[in-house]
């Protein structure tokens, strides 16, 4: 198979502009993937799955990845004037310090495509797309039309992570029911709190535990107070 | 009126068959239990296995599983209920006949068992409906749901016929209808029917 390189010249060649990149993973696979633009995708889909080389007519499994807002503290050095007085005189010298600045990286919804080919046995090639945050820009082309197995995840995905696929044939919810709001795969989702917990938890769980407990002793008492 | 188990016993042995009407009203009504053609999760595998030739249910006289609610009084809750599922359960049950029975079986049907901690899993079927037998297993052997079974037979033989008890086809007062859940926008509404099912307080 070709690699993952060449697979980027080649739609490069075939889609002018396709803007495709190649995603490093640094993991010991090392399976890297190639992160298609979303307003070229399904002409770049269509091509990996009709050229003759690739022949990338077999789409095994659509997943989503959720990335929440990620805030990352960076040290940076930052040179500034500092006024001193040497002997009388007044001076100005440079001096170099070390600031920690925070900055908040918005997040964002992924979707993986892993594709092989049946006709020419290869594969995987991965393919990534992303939207533009995780809340009013979750838009994304859905590859329904180019590989029709893509239908039923999709939905899923659109059902547990919230990404819209523009151009699927039918896009509802898959597995819960059609008038619930959230999206229970996304990182911050919080399920309701109707379960007991194990008897010994620790650390996080603990926290959790312990409010949980307050609040259902607190549900009982009020309850005992209708009832009499 | 009670017979004299002893007294029974030897009139039996002179040809003499004595009983009361509620033990073969009983003996009736336990011995032609239709179980509901209803299985969940994997937990369903095991209750087919006990209707086949190697564990028998036929011997218990509940080898008619039905295919409609209205034709079934016993409901084998077997396997996962999710939370979309729930509703479509209590209103099955609202529609089988009385006297109508429940065995919650194995771990998903008591409490949410491995997928406890999941957002769609309902945690235990007792929320919304009256169960009967719980039988703990992940899943309960075929063995296991034939216990149940016969506990069940036992509860059925217990029963007066009046009084305090009495089945729920012969008491006016014994609710028929249970609220079916709606599918709100975050969870089922109500999270449970009070009526039946009160949050259970854990003593430390
Ligand atoms: S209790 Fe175990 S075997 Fe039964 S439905 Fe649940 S997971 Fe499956």
């Amino acid at each position: 198979m070709k690699t993952l390189e060449e697979i980027q010249a080649a739609i490069e060649a075939a889609v002018p502009g396709a803007g495709v990149e190649i995603v490093p993973n640094p993991a010991p696979s090392g399976e890297h993937s190639l992160r298609l633009k979303p307003e070229t995708a399904v002409e770049v889909a269509t091509f990996l799955r009709d050229d003759g080389e690739l022949a990338l007519d077999y789409l095994s499994n659509v997943t989503g990845v959720d990335w929440p807002d990620k805030e990352i503290a960076e040290k940076v050095k930052v040179t500034r004037a500092v006024t001193k007085t040497v002997d009388g005189v007044e001076q100005t010298a440079e001096e170099t310090v070390e600031e920690t600045r925070k900055r908040v990286e918005p997040g964002f919804l992924e979707v993986v495509y892993h594709l092989f080919s049946m006709a020419r046995s290869h594969g995987p090639v991965v393919l990534r797309m992303r939207t533009g945050n995780r809340s009013d820009r979750v838009d994304l082309p859905s590859l329904t039309p180019v590989w029709r197995s893509a239908e039923f995840q999709e939905r899923e995905i659109f059902d547990l992570y919230g990404v819209v696929f523009k151009g699927h044939p039918d896009l509802r919810r898959i597995l819960m029911w059609d008038g619930f709001k959230d999206h229970p795969m996304r990182r911050d989702y919080v399920a309701p709190d109707d379960f007991e917990y194990e008897p010994t938890p620790h650390d996080e769980v603990l926290a959790r535990a312990q409010a949980h407990r307050a609040a259902q002793q607190a549900a009982a008492a009020a309850q005992e107070g209708t009832g009499q | 009126m009670a017979v004299d188990e002893g007294l029974k016993i030897e009139l039996g042995k002179q040809g003499v068959f004595v009983t009361t009407l509620q033990e073969l009203y009983n003996w009736g009504r336990r011995s032609s239990v239709w179980p509901m053609n209803f299985g969940l999760a994997c937990c369903a595998i095991e209750m087919i296995a006990t209707t086949m030739a190697r564990y028998d249910l036929a011997r218990f006289g509940a080898e008619v599983f039905r295919p409609s609610p209205r034709q079934a009084d016993m409901m084998i809750i077997s396997g996962t209920v999710t939370k979309k599922m729930a509703p479509q359960v209590v209103r099955l049950y609202n529609q089988m006949a009385e006297p109508r029975y429940v065995i919650a079986m194995g771990a998903c049907a008591i409490s949410g068992g491995p997928f406890k901690q999941g957002y769609n899993v309902l945690k235990g079927i007792d929320r919304y409906i009256p169960v009967d037998i719980h039988i703990p297993g992940c899943p309960p052997r075929p063995e296991a749901l034939l216990e149940a079974f016969m506990a069940l037979q036992k509860k059925i033989d217990a029963q007066p016929l009046t009084g305090e008890g009495r089945p729920r086809h012969l008491d006016a007062d014994a609710p028929g209808e249970f609220p079916v859940p709606a599918q709100g926008e975050h969870d089922l509404e109500p999270a449970a029917n009070k009526n039946v099912w009160t949050v259970p307080v854990v003593i430390r």
